[in-house]
């Protein structure tokens, strides 16, 4: 099962080392206050933050994941991109970077703390700062592991070699250095998979022959023959299709709850929005990288798919590990295709993409946590209580390189707790999932009702949160066997597979989430003037008028192209 | 501040160059590309990754000028 790697293969990896410190290192000496460090200078063009915009959540849980998920549920796992992301991407850049931008909040906490209160940002940017941590963590040793497991490599040595890394070009060239890097890692993500979509595809006998290698698997799992390649078509039912939703789970729990919270709430990607060099750079920022996501199911899950084919053919010799209990580790499935396909010299590029989608992840999360770290806990509430209160921007900077090495540190022993208590990070990182939906309805109300106040987003972010965390303590998925996965409190509800039981948690703490917040905002009293929430709320905004700008550069015009090129790919795979 | 095309330029242009020679070496290799259903995917990406290389550094230069 191990793959050996040539001299070759290191060689790609040395020189890619090499030009992502090197990034860093020439970046250094730009970094002269906090806001260089922390906020990029608010000096990156759309284009790159565009791309280091989905490249930062291209990490190699989303990699792997994604590979594994094609595997499992075939073209219907693209609903993650084309009635997931892309809406949701579509909604940020129009109706909610305006107010981001406008309102010159360095971080989401901070957004919270202009238009609510101080409450409200304290709960987000202390439940932030320890999900970021405990994600990176999990990436790392899902890293480390695959790393151990396929390529023999130290566990200890590639944990640390690769958190070093991305804490020298972290600690180097701070945000700047992250986004541009990311870019970087972009491009070496896709060339990197490049061969192995076609060769693998090639192998199989093309689109048709793929369709005719599937159809036999899906009927003797009692599926419809085209089921692994289509997304719509087996959705009017849960029995239909193997990821156990039906179409309105998947329109309202994946498309609107789940993805809105992430991508317009989630610090961690909007920060490559916040770094743009001006507002009209924002708003265009979430549409640029609207156009290549739509993309990457072809180069991500279509492989995993492919593997499906290839796993039941035993001609083809594709192997997967199993796991203890002999069932095959889905998240190898990328690598093994690797493996299976590309000789010495590709093989390190592939390799050299995997590790780039780490990286970039990981840098996401770090440089994430060092500004709501330095911005919203420490100077916000810290430095506050000291002789001192207002130190020099000088010691911000400083205080953000502390926290950069502090959160490469903590991600490390974060790992090494994931690979003593697997199941107890999986848990965490679930439990973790739930603060965006109640996140998304709070922050959507109040950039859209200026009626909204601190006190109810404050109840409505915790008891949403609370709520989701009750869902899933008593319901749980078919067959689970440990408590992880839910019923720790009881058992009410069993949902068909975990998906689904995912997919209706977001939803239930997003609707009631937003029931409370609406309602206790009627009855507290709002405490912002108007002129605070100028720049903060819909109505009380001036609109944006792009004027002298052909249409395909306005953010509409832009939004328009995403949105027909997303429907004309819905439609084709339906 | 620094163009980034520039470093992604030169790093696959150095990747590209490095991955063609590798292939033309092998080439004669047949047991080695089997894997890849007998095509010479090191010349291809590396012809591939050249030209992104240079494309990329020849946009950051024309803006430059």
């Amino acid at each position: 099962m191990k793959v050996d790697l040539s001299w070759i293969d290191y060689c790609i990896m040395i020189i890619y080392f090499i030009f992502v410190l090197g990034i860093g290192w020439f970046l250094r000496k730009y970094m002269k206050n906090a806001n260089a460090f922390l906020e990029a200078g608010r000096s990156i063009p759309a284009w790159v933050a565009g791309l280091a915009f989905i490249s930062t959540n291209l990490g190699a849980l989303e990699v792997m994941g994604m590979c594994g998920s094609g595997m499992k549920y075939g073209m219907l796992q693209t609903h993650f991109y084309w009635i997931g992301a892309i809406p949701a991407m579509i909604f940020l850049a129009l109706f909610m970077m305006p107010f981001y931008y406008g309102s010159k909040a360095r971080s989401v906490p901070e957004f919270l703390k202009l238009r609510f209160d101080e409450k409200t940002r304290a709960l987000n940017a202390i439940l932030f700062a320890v999900m970021t941590i405990l994600a990176s963590g999990i990436s790392m040793y899902a890293l480390a592991i695959l790393m151990e497991k396929v390529l023999g490599w130290d566990y200890n040595l590639s944990l640390w070699i690769s958190a070093l890394i991305v804490l020298g070009y972290t600690y180097l060239g701070g945000l700047s250095s992250a986004i541009y890097n990311e870019v970087l890692q972009f491009f070496i993500i896709v060339i990197g998979l490049l061969p192995l979509v076609f060769l693998s595809l090639t192998d199989v006998g093309g689109w048709g022959g793929l369709k005719d290698g599937l159809a036999p698997i899906a009927q003797a799992g009692g599926y419809a023959p085209d089921t692994w390649t289509t997304t719509w078509k087996y959705t009017a039912n849960i029995t239909q299709n193997p990821m156990g939703v039906e179409w309105f789970g998947i329109l309202f729990g994946l498309g609107f709850v789940l993805s809105f919270g992430y991508w317009c709430t989630n610090f961690l990607i909007v920060q490559r929005a916040f770094a743009a060099e001006s507002k009209i750079a924002a708003r265009r920022v979430p549409l640029i990288g609207a156009l290549p996501k739509m993309f990457i199911p072809f180069l991500i899950i279509v492989p995993g798919i492919i593997a499906l084919v290839l796993f039941k053919d035993p001609s083809k010799n594709f192997v997967l590990p199993l796991d203890t209990s002999g069932k095959p580790i889905y998240d190898y499935t990328i690598i093994m295709l690797l493996k299976q396909y590309l000789p010495a010299g590709v093989l390190g590029l592939g390799i050299t993409a995997l590790l780039a989608s780490f990286m970039s992840g990981m840098a996401g999360n770090v440089s994430a946590f060092n500004t709501v770290w330095t911005y919203d806990i420490y100077q916000s509430y810290i430095r506050k209580r000291t002789n001192n209160p207002e130190a020099d921007d000088r010691h911000y900077l400083n205080v953000g390189r502390v926290a950069t090495v502090a959160g490469v540190l903590l991600s490390i022993a974060s790992a090494y707790i994931a690979s003593k208590f697997g199941n107890i990070m999986d848990f965490l990182q679930t439990i973790f999932s739930m603060i965006n939906a109640p996140l998304f309805a709070v922050i959507f109300l109040g950039m859209f009702w200026k009626r909204t106040t601190g006190h109810a987003a404050f109840t409505g972010l915790l008891i949403g949160f609370l709520v989701a965390l009750m869902h899933h303590g008593l319901t749980a998925p078919v067959g689970a066997t440990t408590l992880f996965k839910g019923g720790w409190l009881g058992h009410i509800h069993t949902y068909p597979v975990e998906m689904a039981q995912n997919f209706w948690t977001a939803i239930i703490a997003f609707s009631v989430s937003t029931v409370l917040t609406v309602g206790l905002s009627l009855i507290t009293q709002q405490k912002k003037t108007v002129a605070e929430l100028t720049g903060l709320v819909y109505s009380l905004t001036p609109h944006e008028v792009d004027k002298d700008m052909p249409w395909h550069k306005k953010p509409a015009g832009l939004a328009i192209i995403v949105g027909v090129i997303c429907i004309v790919l819905s439609i084709i795979f339906w | 501040m620094v163009d980034i095309r520039i470093p992604i330029g030169l790093m696959f242009s150095i990747l590209g160059v490095l991955i063609t020679i590798f292939g033309v070496f092998t080439a004669s290799d047949s047991e080695m590309y089997q894997k890849s259903l007998g095509v010479n995917v090191n010349i291809i990406m590396g012809i591939i990754m050249l030209i992104f290389g240079l494309s990329m550094l020849f946009f950051a230069r024309r803006k430059k000028k």
